[in-house]
């Protein structure tokens, strides 16, 4: 790892526990990378994570981390915030963790626009738990719960971050980790809710099932089918058939929830005096 | 002496072959274990997209400084 990465992760606590080729390794160094270039202040930032596979990241992070219950990372990080409006929040959650158990939390987070940097993991499947389908597993997809395919329809979370009213949604993958890393930055620099899907790899639980070979034909999976949304513009409709967009997909600032807070604050201490 | 393009940490290497199936010049191969080498280290044009791919955080490209 490079020299300036270490100061930025528990050294003593790799090798993680991660399988060989999962993608999370990837979109938690590009994580780490994007902090590093944002110059945030490390004693100010804190990660929060909820529990499965990516949840496990904030535990090889050298920042004041906190690893809590399924589904309820999105209601501790709003504590956090709330609490202490300067702190620099992260939230480090999987597909399963955000959007089936904490599905509730994550649209009412978005909803309040609290400025808050949510890095979604997404393998398309419940890794640790043993292969489940998630609700993000795509239809038709093998899993240990749908032995002859899912027969349900997968969310598309940027369009539900965006309905739910998230000012900031970008989607990268762990192949496009260069884009993924400027996805997070422009996230951090977002005051609000801002969301980024990082497109991972399960090819233990969900590649093997599906037979879509190793971890490096998994990664090429995710460049042929990833498409840039300043070229997808310029593409038509049919050759998008299959293809998921990457790249800066909404960006509309408006009032965050903590400033609004203080304001309410400040103006009813007025009223008592 | 040619200097040595890559560090790998053969500890964190876990052996899942992302790194010499990117690799553009095939410089690094698999061992029997299926854990990364370098295999010719002239071929190298220190790129780093093993470096940045790596999930094991196992491999550091020596760069110069500019």
């Amino acid at each position: 790892m490079r020299p300036e990465l270490q100061k930025l992760f528990r050294m003593d606590k790799l090798p993680h526990i991660w399988c060989p080729g999962c993608g999370h390794g990837i979109i938690t160094r590009a994580i780490a990378e994007a902090i590093n270039e944002s110059d945030l202040d490390l004693d100010k930032t804190v990660i929060v994570s909820g529990i499965g596979c990516s949840s496990r990241a904030p535990g090889y992070m050298h920042f004041d981390t906190l690893h809590t219950l399924h589904g309820r990372a999105l209601a501790f990080a709003t504590g956090v915030k709330l609490a202490n409006p300067e702190l620099n929040v992260f939230v480090l959650t999987g597909d399963g963790d955000a959007t089936a158990i904490g599905g509730n939390h994550f649209i009412h987070a978005a909803r309040r626009n609290i400025d808050l940097n949510i890095i979604l993991f997404n393998n398309n499947i419940y890794g640790m738990t043993g292969g489940q389908y998630s609700p993000l597993t795509p239809t038709g997809k093998i899993a240990s719960t749908s032995p002859y395919g899912n027969p349900e329809n997968n969310f598309d979370i940027p369009a539900l971050a965006i309905a739910a009213g998230a000012s900031y949604v970008a989607r990268g993958t762990a192949f496009h980790d260069k884009l993924l890393i400027d996805c997070i930055k422009e996230g951090i620099k977002n005051k609000g809710f801002s969301l980024i899907e990082a497109m991972s790899m399960c090819p233990t639980s969900y590649g093997r099932r599906n037979k879509m070979g190793n971890a490096a034909d998994m990664l090429n999976d995710l460049k042929t089918t990833a498409v840039n949304i300043n070229v997808a513009k310029k593409l038509p409709p049919e050759k998008l058939e299959g293809k998921f967009l990457i790249g800066k997909l909404h960006h509309k600032p408006y009032p965050e929830f903590t400033q609004e807070y203080d304001k309410l604050i400040a103006k009813l201490q007025k009223g008592a005096e | 002496m040619v200097e040595k393009p890559l560090d790998i940490d053969q500890k964190l290497c876990k052996g899942c072959g992302i790194c010499y199936t990117l690799c553009p010049k095939k410089a690094i191969k698999g061992d029997e274990k299926g854990k990364v080498v370098v295999d010719n280290p002239d071929l190298c044009s220190k790129c780093g997209i093993c470096e940045s791919h790596c999930p094991d955080y196992a491999i550091f490209v020596r760069r110069e400084k500019k």
